[in-house]
């Protein structure tokens, strides 16, 4: 019975991770500016991967690949965040400023994005 | 089940890609190269457990590591020109140091 309970469980975790994994990556292909891409790939890293990692510690029950998931899951918790504010930092460094506004012009008084800029 | 789920992630994986070689600026590049990694280190995680291989789960903790400092190297070269021996009379340092 409980073994039911846990597949069932595990195939509801996968769906809803490959869900997310791949609303990010439509995200991160569609959206139209590289800080709301950024957003897009956030998602993807932090509640699709917690969901499939979830859905492995599920399977697993107590041994010692549920250590090593959930220390994936809790390494992947913290550097996901720190990488994504890195890579901002970098992009706002070089000029990579936001596109403002409803028609998604280049903020006023400030430098444009310049894409590339890293030359 | 797995097997569905990896199939998914491939195909996100995909869509990456095509962000990683249409990005038009660097940092969409490096945005996407991350996401990737992360992927990968989800593929590595379901093909262990497709293929019924527990010690897949190593591999996938130190790919996450690397992914993380691959990242954070990129970043580095692209701002200060220079990985290591940063000085400050070469490289000013300020953000967009002339290369």
């Amino acid at each position: 019975m409980i073994e039911m309970v846990l597949d069932i469980a595990t195939g509801v975790l996968l769906a809803g991770g490959s869900f997310f994994l791949l609303v990010g990556s439509i995200g991160v292909l569609r959206l139209p500016d590289f800080y709301s891409r950024m957003h897009a790939a956030g998602v993807t890293d932090t509640l699709g991967a917690e969901l499939i990692l979830l859905a492995m510690i599920l399977q697993t029950g107590f041994s010692l690949i549920t250590v090593k998931l959930i220390a994936i899951g809790f390494f992947m918790f913290f550097t996901s965040p720190t990488s994504t504010h890195a890579v901002a930092n970098a992009a706002w460094a070089a000029g990579v400023r936001p596109l403002l506004g409803k028609d998604l012009k280049p903020g006023d008084g400030e430098a444009g994005p310049k894409d590339g800029a890293a030359s | 089940m797995f097997f569905a789920a990896s199939l998914a992630l491939l195909a996100a994986m995909l869509l990456m890609l095509v962000r990683l070689f249409a990005g038009p600026s660097l940092y969409d590049r490096v945005l996407a190269l991350n996401a990737f990694g992360t992927k990968t280190v989800l593929l590595i995680g379901l093909v262990g457990f497709v293929t019924d291989r527990p010690d897949f789960m190593d591999i996938a903790l130190l790919y996450a590591l690397i992914n993380f400092v691959g990242t954070i190297a990129v970043l580095k070269f692209f701002r200060y020109r220079a990985l290591g021996d940063i000085d400050d009379d070469a490289a000013p340092g300020k953000p967009g140091a002339p290369s």
